[in-house]
């Protein structure tokens, strides 16, 4: 290591403390944003300052460090987290959901069920569920102080009305414990049920927003519906073309300029470890490049 | 007669050492039009943004009668008891639409949105209700999913006041419903008030420099000056026989058509 001057983890002792702080504060009440002094980082807003911030207060020399960007370990974002980390904190990292005791994501929540030790880490642009109904942070307050959660509904209304079904996809609002109106951070609605219940520490960092809030252990997450429209998660036609997996998340991928896509995992080390484990799909990509040209004939 | 709906009594708010109105005392009884007149700054504003908690009275009593038969200052309740009656028991039809609306959602949702806030979790029964206040407020049942930004001030006004309606409140407070409005859509929303406020048996205090308005929709009124109450009656009394040296002012300044 040539770099001396830094502390562990990049943040100062203080900081961290301070950060830790507003996180017990969050785990003592399930859904609420706590304020903390957010700190500028080595990185632009927008890449994950907060989680950033969360995942420094938390890690330790032990712990084993995994970085997801819309599911994949491989993008710019978690490669460049990943790096500081290692750098910064000399920590052991991994693209292994299973072998992760800290797992910082943006817009994921990895297929493999999570387990009771880990911690996820989201990264948030705007914690405030609210934020675009009322434009006022004075009102919002008071909202969530007094439990006023009728707005909320008000977006979902709109949604029904002008597309038929509730169309919010990501960022879709849930209820903690009966009682918070929380942001779970602009995963797709398909991961929300994953945090229901879950047996792994969710804590959630806006950088730009400083604003801290947590989900312990087991807490009971519902996401808002109405009556007669139920949460749904979106639903898959096809098996992900690469390890033919079914009930997971899929991105798809323009594979040509003349229409050919194929749908594949987002969470890429799923997607891995099932093809080490010997699943194929029917779109691996030599047999897919020759069906799309047999098409185009 | 039972008791009042609102009691108020000896009611002051100053701006630092300006008087924004004081020494007020009156009462409204249930499903009565009582309207507040007076020239600009006198208080009029003020004083319905005290009495409807908007504002913070300096001293003064404001008393509700709830629903559930308690009459309590309104300072007593707490801040969630006081929010949940704004939004149930309780309308505020202001000058101007945009204040009283959401923009940016459609007219459905701005009629829901009470509903919803009370507890109201079943779409299909929000989007009745709503259809049918359209209707009440005689807006065409095709413009629910347009926003208000679509709509002309008349119907904006109208939405308004579906909004405010649409949870059965038995107060309604209104800031001059028809200040920005055309004489011949002025006259419509009128007849639309003056029909809902007889069906529904509402309590209404109307704020109006409009003496037509007051005379169409009240049936008491009290007339303001510098802050204080300069007469009070009915308002046929005080419009065709004012007493007071201002009020004689004021119907004298009405056109003769």
């Amino acid at each position: 290591m040539t770099l001396p001057e830094y502390n562990f983890a990049y943040l100062d002792e203080q900081t961290k403390r301070m950060i830790r702080r507003s996180i017990l504060k969050g785990i003592a009440i399930p859904g609420y944003q706590v304020p903390f002094a957010s700190r500028e980082m080595p990185m632009p807003y927008g890449w994950g300052t907060g989680g950033v911030q969360v995942t420094a207060a938390i890690l330790g020399p032990d712990d084993v460090l995994k970085v997801i960007d819309q599911g994949a370990d491989d993008t710019t974002n978690a490669v460049s987290i990943r790096a500081f980390f290692a750098k910064t904190a000399n920590v052991a990292t991994t693209t292994k959901t299973a072998d992760a005791t800290v797992i910082q994501t943006r817009h994921r929540i990895p297929e493999a069920p999570l387990s009771a030790g880990q911690v996820i880490v989201y990264q948030v642009p705007i914690p405030e569920p609210l934020r675009f109904l009322e434009p006022r942070e004075t009102e919002t307050r008071v909202i969530h102080g007094l439990e006023e959660y009728g707005l909320i509904h008000v977006k979902l209304y709109e949604d029904i009305a002008q597309h038929g079904h509730i169309a919010t996809t990501y960022a879709y609002p849930v209820k903690v414990e009966d009682r918070y109106v929380m942001d779970p951070s602009p995963i797709p609605k398909f991961d929300n049920p994953k945090m229901n219940g879950s047996p792994a520490l969710q804590l959630f960092g806006a950088g730009r927003e400083k604003r801290i809030y947590a989900l312990p252990p087991f807490t009971h997450v519902v996401s808002l519906d109405f009556e007669d429209h139920p949460f749904e998660v979106q639903k898959f036609k096809q098996p992900c073309a690469l390890c033919n997996a079914t009930g997971v998340y899929l991105d798809e991928v323009v594979t040509d300029d003349r229409g050919s896509r194929m749908y594949v995992c987002s969470d890429t080390d799923h997607c891995e470890t099932r093809r080490e484990e010997g699943h194929r799909g029917p779109g691996l990509p030599i047999s897919g490049a020759q069906t799309v040209k047999e098409d185009a004939a | 007669m039972t008791s009042p709906i609102l009691s108020v009594r000896d009611l002051e708010r100053r701006y630092g050492d300006f008087i924004g109105c004081t020494d007020i005392s009156f009462d409204v009884w249930p499903g009565e039009v009582v309207a507040i007149v007076g020239e600009s700054g006198s208080g009029k504003t003020t004083l319905l943004n005290c009495i409807s908690g908007r504002l913070d009275r300096s001293s003064g009593s404001i008393r509700y009668n709830m629903r559930d038969g308690r009459f309590p200052d309104l300072a007593d309740l707490s801040e969630a008891e006081r929010r949940f009656l704004m939004r149930t028991d309780w309308g505020f039809v202001h000058q101007n639409p945009a204040d009283g609306l959401r923009m940016r959602v459609s007219a459905g949702a701005n009629v829901g949105e009470r509903l919803m806030a009370i507890g109201d979790r079943h779409y299909g029964e929000i989007r009745h209700t709503a259809t049918e206040w359209l209707g009440r407020v005689e807006i065409a049942g095709d413009r629910i999913d347009d926003k208000p930004v679509a709509f002309s001030g008349g119907m904006r006004q109208r939405l308004q006041i579906a909004r405010n309606l649409v949870t059965r409140p038995r107060l309604i407070f209104m800031d001059e419903p028809t200040g920005g409005l055309d004489v011949s859509v002025q006259a419509r929303v009128l007849d639309l008030l003056r029909g809902l406020v007889s069906d529904l048996g509402l309590a209404v205090v109307i704020v109006t420099h409009d003496l037509a308005v007051a005379r169409l929709l009240s049936q008491r009124m009290i007339v303001m000056k510098s802050g204080r109450i300069v007469e009070t009656g009915l308002t046929d009394r005080v419009l065709d026989d004012p007493h007071h040296p201002y009020t004689q002012l004021l119907v004298a300044s009405i056109l003769e058509s």
